[in-house]
């Protein structure tokens, strides 16, 4: 090797670039380094920013800042309201997302041939995982809340976050069902089985750790939305008065009453908040590793 | 015992109705995505078209005067369509190198125990609530900006103070918030590369990075493509995060200047806005659209091209 002659190692020729003396390429040391710079700025983003928020927001949680409604007559400050609102948006959204998108993921699945049908619903689901958050909002304000007449409401909030969750459903639930065996199927038909019957008994069981997956992914989305929420579900901080006249009142997540007092620089309280929702987060993020480490099946 | 029981062509009229019914809603369930899409597309164009042509197609478009309020409105988005189009790019600028490399470390150079806490790490951070990013960016970033910016224009009394609420700022953010879509779609597509590539390329004597460089990534290219597309996409579409990062008002998408995007156009003037004003908000969101749109044909391009290879 001609270039391994004018290296400095001092060593006979014989020795040099042998596997004990491998040649130093500086290219291949920066390139090395870059890598691990690339990997430690990724890290040290996520520590910072969990670091910050828990140091300057841990203070502010409290009893009285978790169990009770902003008040400005006692002039204090809660957020039981938006913790109520949130879950009620949760458990609505997914009360219709999830046989919707469990349905869809069913029929191009197990019924539908493939073909332009097929394609065309894949490609529409992929599209709608791809809108922005704020376009929903545009849409869901005018086609749920005027259009429909729910004004400022958990149903126009819920209805709009549906739509958004969909893809998130029906492709966990579809690759699910993908890793049940063929023989599970024909092997349920082969002794009398309807295929409804077959569905329901075999099928459905089979897939539903990844159904939980994906309702698990969709929390995590519901709970860290704002734009498609701000013009939907409004931003009220009551708590509910009943159990159903909830849903036709203004309704304001943890986000979105996290976005009003930073508008308001009110950053305490910010921190506040931002503290409950990266709990809630570490912990939706928690269980769906270990939903994916107890069944086995791949993202 | 009846005929039709034993038969093996029993035609058992309430199974068959359940199996029909069955299949109907399926087939319902799955055309809902097919009619919401349609039904967003056809909402957008037909709430945005109307002040487009009200006002003028190259007025709205390439006007550059933001003045909705004004006795004589004048409602120019050039600006705000180059801050998302500049805003957009330089996030890319930024976030693809660190995404890619954080890739690349994850799929070939760390040992397996550290991807694995490193990996989480970079999940949670795309499970973090927007507005969380926005409020970071307001309370760290802007002061730092603003800095920055008293050093630069000390000496410019021209310059309009920002308080640190920039482009800058705004792309930062974007930046950060991009990095986890980047690092998965692309560690993904690293991994896809078949092993048999990797071994020949290191048996013949190439080094680790001549391997990943050489070899790697040129086999995960539309992989990698497909990442940043998709990383456009949700740095044109985010809003919540960058409002009040950014400034808010319609300027020249320069580093230091206060600016507007697209999508905060939206949100700091809805609640408000009435009438022509508020249709023109809405040809923005249709603008807006019209971006994701474009991202998304690209973006299945590069899918088929991906596979085609592949066979």
């Amino acid at each position: 090797m001609t270039d391994g002659m004018v290296s400095e190692v001092r060593l006979p020729a014989s020795v040099e670039n042998s596997l004990y003396h491998k040649k130093i390429r500086v290219g291949d040391q920066v390139l090395r380094g870059l890598i691990y710079l690339a990997a430690i700025i990724a890290m040290a983003i996520l520590v910072g920013i969990m670091g910050y928020v828990f140091v300057r927001g841990i203070p502010q949680v409290n009893w009285e800042f978790l169990s009770t409604v902003q008040s400005a007559r006692k002039g204090t400050f809660g957020i039981l309201g938006n913790i109520v609102n949130t879950l009620y948006i949760i458990v609505l959204t997914l009360i219709i997302a999830v046989p919707v998108g469990v349905g869809s993921a069913i029929y191009l699945n197990e019924y539908a041939k493939p073909g332009r049908l097929v394609k065309s619903i894949e490609f529409t689901t992929e599209i709608l995982s791809g809108i922005p958050s704020i376009i929903f909002g545009l849409f869901g304000m005018v086609i749920f809340g005027t259009v429909l007449k729910l004004g400022y409401s958990v149903l126009t909030g819920s209805f709009t976050l549906t739509l958004m969750v969909l893809p998130l459903i029906t492709r966990n639930t579809q690759e699910a069902l993908r890793t049940v065996p063929d023989s599970y199927r024909s092997g349920a038909l082969g002794i009398g089985a309807t295929k409804w019957y077959m569905i329901r008994t075999i099928l459905l069981p089979s897939a539903a750790p990844g159904i939980l997956t994906g309702i698990i992914l969709s929390v995590g989305r519901i709970v860290g939305e704002s734009a498609a929420l701000l013009f939907t579900a409004g931003s009220g901080f009551l708590l509910p008065r009943g159990l159903f006249s909830k849903l036709f009142e203004s309704s304001g997540t943890l986000t979105i009453q996290l976005y009003l007092c930073m508008q308001k620089a009110k950053y305490d309280q910010a921190f506040g908040i931002a503290v409950v929702l990266l709990v809630i987060v570490l912990g939706i993020n928690l269980l769906a590793r270990f939903v994916t480490k107890k069944f086995g099946t791949k993202k | 015992m009846g005929k039709e029981q034993l038969s093996i062509v029993a035609n058992r009229k309430n199974k068959s109705v359940v199996e029909k019914a069955a299949e109907v809603i399926f087939t319902g369930c799955g055309l809902l995505a097919v009619l919401a899409v349609i039904s967003i597309t056809g909402y957008m164009v037909i709430s945005g078209a109307p002040a487009l042509f009200q006002v003028g197609i190259t007025d709205i478009l390439f006007g550059t005067v933001w003045a909705p309020a004004a006795e004589v409105p004048s409602f120019g988005i050039l600006y705000v369509i180059l801050t998302s189009i500049v805003g957009t790019f330089m996030a890319i600028l930024i976030g693809v190198p660190i995404g890619l490399f954080t890739a690349i470390f994850l799929a070939e150079v760390a040992p397996p125990k550290l991807a694995a806490t490193v990996r989480p790490a970079v999940e949670l951070l795309a499970g973090i609530p927007s507005v969380i990013y926005g409020l970071l960016g307001i309370l760290l970033l802007n002061p730092l900006m603003y800095k920055l910016e008293r050093m630069i224009f000390a000496g410019s009394p021209d310059h309009q103070f920002t308080g640190g609420a920039n482009l800058i700022s705004a792309v930062l953010v974007l930046a950060l918030m991009i990095l986890p879509t980047v690092v998965n779609i692309s560690e993904s597509a690293l991994r896809a590369v078949p092993a048999h590539l990797k071994s020949a390329s290191l048996a013949l004597g190439a080094t680790q990075m001549q391997t990943i460089f050489h070899v790697i990534l040129p086999a995960a290219k539309s992989g990698i493509m497909a990442a940043i597309v998709l990383g456009c996409g949700r740095a044109i579409g985010e809003a919540m995060a960058i409002t009040l990062v950014s400034g808010s008002s319609v300027n020249f998408p320069l580093p230091f200047n206060s600016v507007r995007f697209l999508t905060t156009a939206i949100v700091a003037e809805m609640s408000y806005a009435e009438g022509l004003h508020r249709q023109v908000l809405f040809t923005i969101g249709l603008v807006l659209f019209a971006f994701i749109m474009f991202i998304n044909v690209v973006l299945t391009r590069i899918f088929r091209k991906g596979e085609a290879t592949n066979d």
